[in-house]
């Protein structure tokens, strides 16, 4: 378990290496810098500091040396600095990330709990109603884009209904509320996005889940577990489910980032302050510096991800465990 | 104890093409002690007919449209499955062909041991650990406690049958139905696991239905035979006189023997009779067997009646049962 442990954090080094060069030429090639925006909204305007400011920022040398340093940096977990928000890009980020993560969190909580359970029942009662509603409502998730999804539940919800707020992570009114009520007016606020970005993978979860499940209940094992006198619920939780889910944890590693990629859509939608918005806000100031700092941020937190859902799955199947 | 008694049963598949009598008027017994040979072609019925007796019948297609599974006083086949959950794995235990793909490759096979015990005799926790180890010992696995925890592809075929076999007889069951148990083990594995299947039987006195394709087996073990072919039981008697004098032109056909009497041996495997097994879609009108019997005249297209020959030895065959070919 260590062994592999490391080996696949050693596995994760070339990646990283290989994402920060790839991210950080996809940013080179980008047109414009902060410098641009910065004297477009006249806070400098003289050519002379302009030019100051550039070799303060590296940014007159050549790309490859640029590149080499900001390599060395991030392995000392310096992402460099932010001028916009005045500190070092990885206190940007670490700021943000909380929000984010608990937006992915609670999405993926709503997609593994609604599509595990609308799978299972999906595969229990094949070709039966049940089935084909399961499989249409899996469907209809699986196509919908997650920000027509959110404006179309925005609309609904809090619109028409004001069940929930608009946007937001919490109300102005919280910070002096104590912890509980704290916590509540969050999740108040959290419901429409995990939604928005939940659902989508639900019905991912559903489909694949439904599969895996068929397979597995049409192994020998399931017969031995009816011959023991179990019942059908029991069998499905207790013989088919622990082997249906395999599949279900790899998905959960390989979708990881794409849930991240999500959330910053997601988050635009419903101004959730994540890195999703971070995101957009330095994108659109030409703050580089975050941007890059993000992507590398963000690989760096898939891969260590999977790296722990490959952990997992050695937990899980004791046949992978002994080669 | 009560014995086996399976009374005219028949499963029908409700497929899409129509719907094919997969098993007609099966009648088989089997007493306390005593052990049935159920033979035939691959695709006759055998497994048909043991799922059918647990009521495991993939369903759908298949369901049980007529008869009786008689344990004791108690109709199997008329339970409703919220009882027939109480009797599966505790009166009435069954053992598959695949002792590997037959266990659960990701619970340590004590746990599935355990939870047989649990759910019929109410041992929890540690009293269950310790029947568990006392059952893997019983069916003859050395270091039976550090073996509870192993996981399935670590054992070998032959272990994992005796894991199976453990959980079978866990409950003691009045009857063990055993589909095959040995065909996916080398042979000398074979030997053992037929040996242990005998002694539990001595010990436990269970009625043993015992499906195979092996002759010797059926010689070593069976005390009744029942050959089936295309869904019927065409004959059934005792092990000794099916072999000394086969009725059906099945059997001997299946024994390698001559009309005239003498079986090439038991030691072989059931020998191939030209042509193949119907399909069931395209059975005969009248006995299944025409198509391949050398002795089929007018009358084989009526349904031959499963009669006695001799006490206890039935066959049902026209010109076995001595009706004259000129006779229709
Ligand atoms: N789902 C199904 N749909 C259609 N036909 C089926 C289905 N399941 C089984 N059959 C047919 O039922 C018949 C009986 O099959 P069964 O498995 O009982 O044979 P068997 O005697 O156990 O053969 P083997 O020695 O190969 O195990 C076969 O002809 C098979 O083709
Ligand atoms: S009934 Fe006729 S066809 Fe069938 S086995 Fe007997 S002789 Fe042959
Ligand atoms: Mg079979």
């Amino acid at each position: 378990m260590l062994r592999l442990l490391r080996r696949r954090l050693l596995q994760g080094v070339p990646l990283i290496l290989g994402v920060i060069i790839m991210n950080f030429l996809l940013i080179q090639a980008a047109p414009g810098s902060f410098l641009d925006v910065m004297s477009a909204e006249s806070q400098v305007s003289d050519p002379a500091m302009l030019e100051q400011l550039r070799v303060t920022y590296g940014m007159d040398q050549p790309v490859w040396l640029q590149l080499v340093k900001y390599i060395w940096s991030v392995a000392r977990l310096d992402f460099g600095f932010s001028y916009r928000q005045n500190m070092p890009v990885l206190d940007v980020i670490l700021a943000s990330l909380p929000a984010t993560l608990v937006l992915m969190l609670a999405s993926l909580l709503i997609a593994l709990l609604l599509g595990v359970t609308a799978g299972v029942v999906a595969a229990v009662k094949v070709n039966t109603i049940w089935d084909n509603l399961l499989s249409f409502l899996a469907v209809l998730f699986f196509a919908a884009p997650s920000f027509w999804l959110g404006i179309m539940l925005t609309v609904l919800f809090a619109v028409k209904l004001g069940w929930v707020p608009v946007g937001g992570m919490m109300s102005i009114t919280a910070s002096n509320q104590g912890i509980v009520a704290t916590v509540l007016d969050v999740l108040h606020h959290l419901a429409l996005p995990a939604m928005a970005l939940g659902l989508f993978y639900a019905a991912v979860y559903a489909r694949v889940m439904r599969a895996a499940m068929l397979e597995v209940l049409s192994l020998d094992f399931i017969r031995t577990a009816r011959a023991k006198g179990l019942g059908r619920w029991r069998v499905v939780l207790a013989h088919g489910l622990r082997n249906a889910l395999l599949p279900i944890v790899t998905l959960f590693g390989l979708q990881f980032g794409t849930v991240l990629g999500g959330s910053i859509v997601v988050e635009t939608v419903f101004s959730w302050p994540g890195l999703g918005s971070l995101m957009l806000d330095s994108v659109s100031s030409r703050n580089y510096p975050v941007v890059l700092g993000v992507l590398v941020f963000s690989s760096i937190v898939v891969i260590l991800v999977n790296i722990a859902v490959d952990l997992a799955y050695l937990r899980l199947d004791p046949r992978i465990r002994a080669r | 104890m009560a014995g086996l008694d399976v009374r005219g049963l028949s499963v029908s598949l409700f497929t899409r093409g129509g719907v094919l009598p997969a098993l007609s008027e099966v009648s088989l017994s089997v007493q306390p002690g005593r052990t049935l040979a159920l033979v035939g072609e691959s695709g006759c019925g055998k497994s048909m007919t043991a799922l059918a007796i647990m009521r495991l019948l993939p369903e759908p297609p298949a369901r049980i449209i007529a008869g009786k599974v008689m344990l004791g006083d108690t109709d199997l086949a008329a339970l409703p499955e919220r009882r027939m959950l109480g009797v599966r794995g505790k009166a009435v235990s069954m053992i598959f062909q695949d002792p590997m793909s037959s266990l659960n490759p990701v619970v340590p096979v004590g746990q599935q041991i355990m939870e047989v015990l649990r759910r019929h005799e109410n041992l929890s926790g540690s009293a269950a650990r310790t029947r568990a180890a006392e059952l893997l010992t019983l069916v003859g696995i050395p270091d039976a406690e550090a073996r509870l925890d192993e996981y399935p592809h670590r054992l070998s075929g032959g272990m994992c049958q005796r894991v199976m076999i453990a959980i079978a007889i866990a409950c003691r069951p009045a009857v063990l139905v055993a589909d095959e148990p040995t065909t996916a083990l080398d042979v000398t594995v074979q030997a053992q696991i037929l040996e242990l299947l005998k002694r539990l039987q001595a010990e436990t006195g269970m009625a043993l239905l015992l499906i195979t394709h092996d002759l010797g087996v059926v010689a070593e073990m069976a005390d009744e035979v029942a050959v089936m072919y295309a869904g019927r039981v065409v004959e059934q008697g005792p092990v000794d006189a099916i072999f000394a004098a086969p009725l059906h032109p099945y059997t001997r056909g299946l024994l390698g023997a001559t009309p005239s009497g003498g079986t090439a041996g038991r030691h072989t495997r059931l020998a191939d009779i030209p042509g193949s097994v119907p399909s069931l879609a395209e059975l005969p009108a009248g006995c299944a067997f025409a198509p391949r019997c050398k002795l089929a005249h007018a009358a084989c297209t009526a349904q031959p009646p499963l009669k006695a020959e001799a006490p206890g030895h039935l066959a049902a065959c026209f010109a076995a049962l001595g009706v004259p070919a000129h006779a229709a």
